[in-house]
């Protein structure tokens, strides 16, 4: 029997030489979830752990290995453990209402299966708000073939979001007022400060359109006043990874927020994208990249200067950070750069489509032809920079764009909508910062081949009642999602709403299409950002009934979800479908 | 009048458990919401005031208890006191249908009505009721309230409640068509989270025609002027 203890992912090395592994073995490990108290520094609440801790334990795993994992229950309510990204037959996918019921307060339930596939996972709980209040933790797995890519050292970088509420009550609040948590919104001050700079017509125009839609373009982040954590630590109490200089360093990103976005950069070093959601990926050098809730990239830095470096993780919101060090020694500290400003969404962001959005009522808004001439009255030459043009062709102006002010114009990213609040850039001038589109396969794990049928899925919500569905259809008003055994199927996703959705669909790939053909890459969590149109396409090679979920906690649980059911397939892989009881 | 008030009140809770049955497995939300809870010192009598929700329920329908008071400190008498129990139902984006009961239980008399109206959202972000309040003595009341953010823990929120009888009701002290108004601008501070908010203000209330009358007759003014003093509360 394996065991690993409460030791910090970090204090593990794993060679690259230890990773050829060639028997087939099996391991046994135990979890036990239990009520731990979570100390941020800034506040100190109780909370749900694994092994006694938040973060649980780091479980490292072989590719080929048969694994057995016990898992006890010591809370007084149900639980449940989902394995994040690993394939697995259905029954061991641990989604209560799909998989099977869930574990009992004081049961040990035995998961079996396989591991098929290597890189950076997690897992956590998929029961209430269980992994907002600590319930997670990461998988390494070591893969039996040499990795493409050359390291040192590896450490594990697990970013969460911890809150001082209970996942309860944060729901509870939001119901209550959807702005509960949001204390970026846009004050007097800011009116007075766009006054002065824009001029009274443009702010008054600019504040009526929002009104208007009474939305807000500070609404980036649902859920603000966490303390983002690496590692279970918070800034003040620095977790600290160690390497000799000229090592090549692997930092196994994950984050396992419930709602938040990172920005993440170590400024002085070069970061080398080389696995995305523990799929290998041909190697890419960024100065930045964006992690979305529940993703993983795993990235080569090689400090080579005797110093410390920061990792530094700026919520995509801009209300807090995480910080980490990399270091020669313990207690070495590198300098940690200012928050950058809030981004404000901007009517791209709204996209077109949105319901209830009425352009003739919307002051200040223009709009263009299909081929790109405007129409008349509207005055370009006398407002440069002040239109953009939306999905649709349509361009407004009058409003407030001076908060992307800093957009790489010159080279959008696709994965956003022109003039998107949210477009990323680097930090570093002139630095590039990680799009989808970089993300090239490795070697691809299934042939190209078109796919047989598209299905769309247009993610949408009310944001002033806090409810969040899939086509207007919260999950338990809606029919299960069925696609047939040994079909392809093409996803859809257009983002109706004005939040960004880590879409995650459980048991098998999502291949999403970000135009490198046979290259695109195999992830599990697929993005989609505000106003815009994102595809990806799953082979549908798992047996059983799945779930099928915007990742962030608070959307999932109010209805951004589905059940995927794959009919068909195998006898055998389809057998352990039979007793699992509908959601 | 109580017996009245059972069976309406009965019949509401019957309606709500019949919707509820009907949704699954959403789990169900609840708060309290305080806008006023407040102590007026004006050119009339001190008042101890009190407006707010309990609610209980889900997306598709809400279950609300609204009640709203005016204690007068030196008589020792409940000015106004009204409960109601409203469903709530979503009928748009941003606006819920209310259906419900209203009990008034002030010093002097009683009255009981159904109600009937609006609750919701505006464009540019007014907080909004319109109710009808049904019986043979109706009348209608509109309230709006905005948020004005000074900054993002300082907020005045102006508001304005108006009242119009459709009849006249000399013992609740409406006279028909004279309609008492309501002007309020309070500044309150953020304290705990949204849960617990202090809050200085002015609170105006004026009566007009009839309703005037009927106050002036009482021996009171027709309109009042306070500073107040209490906390929004939310949880």
């Amino acid at each position: 029997m394996k065991s690993f203890g409460l030791m910090p992912a970090g204090l593990l090395c794993l060679g690259a030489l230890l990773a050829p592994v060639t028997a087939v073995q099996s391991g046994e490990y135990n979890l036990t979830v239990d009520r731990v108290q979570v100390d941020t520094g800034s506040f100190t609440r109780s909370g749900i752990g694994y092994n006694g801790a938040t973060p649980g334990p780091v479980l490292r795993f072989e590719e080929g290995e048969e694994v057995t994992i016990n898992v006890t229950n010591n809370l007084s309510e149900s639980t449940s453990v989902h394995w994040h990204g690993i394939i697995l037959p259905t029954d061991q996918d641990g989604v209560p209402g799909i998989s099977y019921p869930g574990i009992a307060p004081g049961e040990t339930f035995t998961y079996r299966f396989p591991i098929r596939q290597s890189g950076t996972y997690w897992f956590h709980s998929h029961t209430g708000f269980q992994e907002p209040d600590g319930a997670y933790g990461a998988i390494v797995i070591t893969p039996k073939k040499r990795e493409p890519f050359r390291y040192d050292r590896d450490y594990v970088v697990q970013l969460t979001d911890a809150h001082p509420h209970s996942g309860d009550r944060i729901l509870r609040n939001l119901k209550m007022s959807a702005d509960y948590y949001n204390r970026k919104q846009r004050t007097l001050f800011d009116f007075l400060d766009d006054v002065a700079s824009k001029g009274l017509d443009r702010t008054l125009a600019d504040r009526a359109a929002w009104g208007e839609m009474r939305m807000m373009p500070t609404d980036i982040e649902d859920l603000q006043g966490f303390t983002p954590l690496i590692n279970g630590k918070a800034v003040s109490q620095n977790w600290t990874g160690l390497f000799t200089p000229g090592e090549r360093v692997r930092l196994r990103f994950i984050n396992s927020s419930a709602m938040t976005y990172f920005d993440i950069r170590i400024p002085g070093l070069k970061l080398t994208v080389v696995q995305a959601d523990g799929n290998n990926v041909q190697p890419v050098t960024v100065d930045e990249f964006r992690i979305a809730v529940a993703e993983t990239f795993d990235v080569i830095v090689r400090p080579t200067e005797d110093r410390a470096y920061t990792i530094f993780a700026e919520s995509m919101g801009r209300t807090g950070f995480a910080r980490g060090t990399l270091a020669t020694r313990e207690g070495e500290e590198a300098d940690v750069p200012e928050l950058r400003p809030a981004p404000l969404l901007t009517m791209a962001d709204m996209g077109m489509a949105h319901e209830g959005m009425d352009h003739g009522s919307m002051p200040g808004m223009t709009h263009s032809m299909p081929d790109g001439t405007t129409m008349k009255g509207m005055d370009q030459g006398s407002m440069p920079g002040m239109t953009h043009s939306m999905p649709d062709g349509t361009t407004m102006k009058g409003m407030d764009h001076s908060a992307h002010g800093g957009m790489a114009m010159d080279k959008p990213d696709p994965f956003y909508a022109p003039g998107s609040g949210l477009s990323p850039t680097a930090a570093e001038p002139g630095g590039k910062f990680l799009s989808y589109s970089d993300l090239k396969a490795q070697s691809p794990l299934y042939a190209e081949r078109p796919a047989g049928r598209e299905i769309e899925l247009r993610l949408t919500g009310n944001m002033e009642r806090y409810i969040w569905s899939i086509n207007g259809i919260k999950y338990e008003d809606a029919e299960p999602i069925r696609l047939q055994y040994g079909e392809r199927v093409r996803f859809k996703f257009v983002n109706e709403t004005m939040m960004t959705h880590p879409m995650h669909l459980h048991g098998m790939w999502s291949i999403l299409d970000n135009g490198n053909g046979r290259w695109n890459p195999i992830k599990h969590v697929v993005s989609v950002t505000p106003g815009t149109t994102v595809y990806m396409e799953t082979e549908v090679d798992a047996p059983g009934a799945w779930a099928f979920h915007c990742h962030l906690s608070y959307h999932a649980d109010t209805g951004m979800f589905r059940k995927v059911i794959v009919e068909g397939g195998p006898p055998e892989k389809a057998a352990a479908l039979t007793g699992v009881s509908g959601g | 009048m109580n017996g009245r008030f059972l069976a309406i009140a009965a019949a509401a809770l019957t309606l709500l458990a019949a919707c509820l049955s009907i949704a699954r497995a959403e789990p169900y939300v609840w708060g309290f919401q305080a806008e006023q809870l407040e102590y007026r010192a004006g050119t009339g009598d001190d008042v101890a005031a009190w407006d707010f929700d309990a609610f209980f329920g889900k997306d598709e329908l809400r279950l609300v208890w609204r009640s709203e008071a005016e204690y007068e400190t030196g008589e020792k008498n409940f000015e106004s006191l009204q409960n109601q129990l409203r469903l709530q139902k979503p009928i748009s984006d941003f606006f819920d249908a209310v259906a419900g009961v209203s009990v008034e239980t002030p010093d002097g008399y009683k009255r009981v009505h159904g109600v009937l109206g609006l609750h919701g959202l505006a464009p540019q972000w007014f907080e909004i009721d319109a109710d009808l309040f049904v019986s043979d003595r109706p009348y209608f009341r509109f309230e709006a309230e905005y948020e004005g953010l000074i900054t993002n823990r300082l907020i005045l929120t102006p508001s304005v409640e108006v009242e119009v009888p459709l009849v006249d009701d000399r013992f609740a002290g409406r006279g028909a068509w004279g309609p008492k108004v309501e002007i309020g601008a309070r500044l309150s501070y953020d304290l705990v989270d949204r849960a617990f908010s202090p809050y200085v203000g002015v609170h105006y209330e004026r009566s007009f025609g009839e309703t005037a009358n009927l106050k002036r007759a009482e021996g009171g003014d027709a309109d009042s002027l306070f500073l107040v003093v209490g906390a929004r509360l939310m949880f």
